[in-house]
């Protein structure tokens, strides 16, 4: 009887999938805040005509906030809806991590795709002169971002200060994320040749393996108990 | 009929340095059935949530084998069903759907016509594509049971079985846990006088002394 060709890992992502668009818990908050963080950024440039290199830092500021305001949901809704205890019940923990970086990916890559076009368009002097560094500064930052939440909100999701530990927490871990994307981002601006933004992406896809595999190993201890 | 063994030696578990219990050593074979009774916080879940590999231990160790072979405690869950007020399902998916997550997540070759017809079992199975949210607790309770011998388990965990259920539901939970006396082990926690003798053992747990072990 146990033979079935769906793996445990995608039905896990396909169940939050299908949860989240009908919720809509954690992509309309999501969306909400980079539309009215873009807009107030909006208001406090006014006429004012910041460097490209500062309005590509504030790009992934704005990331970064959007992330912790939603990639925690993926955990703390099965918390506070108590599946959790089911969910350990009939899954391997391997597979509730996979099935959930799965979701916070999809989640980050969609929301991060619109917040770009969004901030393209509406913040005149963000132009990218060497796309190929964005492109790979942009799937390299998303990748990790999305890494890193998944483990930070599994961790947090049993604390009783949820919605305040998230941030504390994930800033000094996403730090050496951020300062590499936001200098890749930077180079990407000023129209740097690819071979200037290496080490930045060397030290993003680094990253991003390392924050895999500790989370991967350290899943089952966070999971259990 | 599967040859089954639990067998559970020096049991202990301590919350915050409160000893729930200790020294449980008890062993069930196939056709066994088991009642465990005590008060309010005697530590009746937390013996079920152990067993099913929910809960470590503090002490103690539980020893799984089906067939003669011995299951580790990771997969320990394949084997089990469990129903409990604690095991949610998802409320924004109906009952249909849930079993089919579940199928999925525990590899299960398990056809749609199949799921209806456990839904039919009890008496679900017109509402089977309603979410759950819409339901009422008893008939949520009925989904649990659904849910919980979805994989024909041989170990059967049943946390208050009767709770929030009418006449015809608690019938439909002793038919099937006279079944599961045929075919497995059934464990039962309750603190209804009437549920105590639904199985051949008592576990007391309030006259478990600190330290002393007590046979079933």
């Amino acid at each position: 009887m146990h033979s079935s060709r769906f793996s445990p890992a995608s039905s896990i992502f396909a169940k939050d999938l299908r949860s989240e668009i009908r919720t809509r818990y954690a992509l309309n908050a999501l969306l909400m805040f980079v539309i009215t963080t873009i807009a107030v950024i909006l208001f406090a440039i006014g006429n004012e005509t910041p460097a490209p290199e500062i309005l590509s830092g504030v790009f992934w500021v704005i990331v970064f906030f959007s992330a912790m305001s939603g990639l925690s949901r993926t955990f703390i809704a099965e918390e506070e809806r108590g599946t959790v205890m089911t969910l350990r019940l009939v899954a391997r923990p391997l597979s509730v991590y996979a099935g959930k970086l799965l979701f916070n990916i999809a989640l980050m890559v969609s929301l991060n795709l619109f917040t770009a076009v969004l901030y393209g368009a509406v913040i005149t002097n963000f132009r990218i002169e060497n796309y190929a560094i964005f492109a790979a500064a942009f799937v390299l930052g998303t990748l990790g971002l999305a890494s890193a939440s998944t483990i930070i909100a599994a961790i947090i999701s049993k604390a009783n200060t949820k919605g305040t530990l998230y941030p504390v927490l994930s800033f000094p871990i996403l730090l050496p994320l951020l300062l590499s994307v936001i200098d890749a981002t930077k180079k990407s601006v000023e129209g740097a040749p690819f071979s200037e933004a290496l080490g930045d992406l060397q030290v993003l896809l680094s990253y991003l393996i390392a924050m895999t595999v500790v989370s991967y190993l350290l899943f089952d201890f966070v999971w259990n108990e | 009929m599967v040859k089954i063994s639990l067998e559970v030696s020096g049991l202990e578990k301590v919350f915050n340095r409160r000893k729930v219990f200790s020294d449980i050593s008890l062993t069930m074979r196939e056709s066994d059935s088991l009642t465990i009774t005590g008060r309010n916080g005697a530590g009746k879940s937390t013996l079920l949530k152990i067993l099913s590999g929910l809960l470590s231990p503090s002490r103690g160790t539980i020893d799984f084998s089906v067939d003669q072979n011995p299951v580790s405690d990771g997969l320990r869950h394949r084997y089990i069903g469990f129903v409990a007020p604690y095991l949610q399902l998802y409320d924004e998916f109906s009952a249909l759907e849930n079993l089919d997550f579940f199928r999925k997540v525990r590899g299960l070759d398990v056809s749609r016509s199949s799921l209806l017809e456990l839904l039919e079992r009890f008496s679900l199975a017109e509402r089977g594509a309603e979410p759950l949210r819409t339901f009422s607790s008893g008939m949520k309770q009925r989904v649990k049971y659904a849910f919980a011998l979805l994989h024909r388990p041989p170990v059967l965990l049943l946390d208050e079985p009767s709770s929030n259920l009418d006449a015809e539901g608690i019938d439909a939970v002793y038919r099937i846990v006279d079944d599961q006396k045929q075919r497995g082990i059934v464990v039962i926690a309750t603190s209804n006088a009437e549920e105590l003798h639904r199985c051949d053992q008592v576990l007391d747990l309030d006259r478990i002394a600190p330290k002393s072990s007590i046979p079933v």
